[in-house]
């Protein structure tokens, strides 16, 4: 492993920390979503300053080229942030549709509040 | 009555339910139209409710039976704002109200000179036939929007109607068997629409069947706690 890719992974490691705590501080990215992007961020800095912890944890696991091991948990953690985002959205729409049924109720109601009755 | 871009035939619709239904409540909901829906039905003596942007036809459907539950009607019925139904059936239906909690209009039962071709009617065959088997009566017409609900209906469906498009009518019609509703159907002519598009053709079929083959399976397959109903609902009588 030459100086160059070793620094390269840590820089873009480093990269993704720094851009999601900043969007946390900037309130552009809620707690709960960010998690997940911290734990991937985190992860790859570890293993971009100890690339020895990879090799370790690949032959814990068994798994025969490291490099695999990287690509198993970098989708995992897409796929489980991808299917989080999919759970928040279905909720964000229903409760969209109540409110959006609700408006025009209370807008029906105001205007016959307003209207006085012809009969 | 939902209505979605139906400026050209709401009025008349919402005239002839007045007339041939007198006393009734009609409430058109407008699903967030982009034309004079909503002008148009008022003028023309109906209330009407405007979504502030398209749910769908369940959604609009939902915040019908909302509006009765909130403003005392214990009894709804769907019309289709493009003149498609006559209201002249409503009668029938209300009848059967008395021993069930749904009644469906339905078109193939031997009234009226509504035919279908190709894979749609194939299609509503299957449909048919399965339901059929989940409500324990016989059901022709499972995609029929003409349908009438009784109290418990009303506030079953207030809470749980089917958002997905299409499920408006199919599965409406699993949730309310599978809540212990009793379903049942009256034949009932059916008019081709008096104005706007039908939204038919092949390919939109195809579609259509394979989202009401999605939705059933999910309707068949949600715990039956998902349509429990909070409140009990016992009046009876008024007419909407």
């Amino acid at each position: 492993m030459s100086v160059a890719s070793y620094v390269l992974g840590i820089v873009s490691a480093a990269l993704i920390l720094i851009v999601v705590i900043e969007m946390l501080r900037r309130h552009r990215l809620r707690e709960r979503h960010a998690i997940w992007w911290v734990v991937a961020g985190v992860l790859a800095l570890v293993i971009g300053i100890f690339p020895s912890t990879l090799d370790w944890a690949a032959g814990v696991l068994g798994i025969q080229v490291p490099t695999n091991l990287v690509f198993f948990v970098g989708i995992a953690i897409l796929f489980l942030v991808a299917l989080q985002s999919s759970a928040e959205l279905t909720k964000l729409e229903s409760k969209t549709r109540t409110l959006a049924e609700q408006v025009a109720l209370l807008e029906l109601r105001i205007r016959e509040l307003e209207t006085p009755p012809k009969d | 009555m939902p209505a979605f871009h139906e400026e050209a035939s709401v009025a008349a619709v919402v005239h002839e339910v007045l007339e041939k239904l007198p006393g009734v409540g009609v409430l058109v909901v407008d699903d967030g139209s982009t034309d004079a829906t909503t002008a148009v039905a008022r003028a023309a003596g109906a209330r009407v409710a405007t979504l502030p942007f398209n749910l769908g036809v369940g959604g609009a459907m939902r915040l019908g039976f909302k509006y009765a539950l909130a403003n005392g009607y214990t009894t709804v019925v769907q019309v289709d704002s493009d003149g498609q139904h006559d209201p002249s059936g409503v009668p029938a239906l209300l009848a059967q109200l008395d021993s069930h909690d749904v009644v469906l209009g339905a078109r193939f039962a031997g009234e009226g000179d509504y035919t279908t071709r190709g894979p749609r009617a194939w299609a509503m065959k299957v449909l048919a036939s399965i339901l059929s088997r989940t409500a324990h009566t016989k059901l022709t017409d499972t995609t029929s929007g003409f349908k009438a609900s009784g109290p418990r209906a009303v506030a079953l469906f207030a809470e749980h109607y089917p958002a997905e498009y299409l499920g408006d009518t199919i599965e409406a019609l699993v949730i309310a068997a599978r809540a212990g509703l009793s379903i049942t159907q009256v034949p009932v002519a059916m008019r081709p629409r008096s104005a706007g598009v039908p939204s038919q053709n092949f390919v939109r079929s195809a579609i259509y069947l394979a989202r009401a083959g999605v939705a059933l399976v999910f309707a068949y397959i949600r715990p039956k706690s998902a349509y429990r109903v909070t409140g009990a609902v016992t009046a009876t009588g008024a007419q909407v």
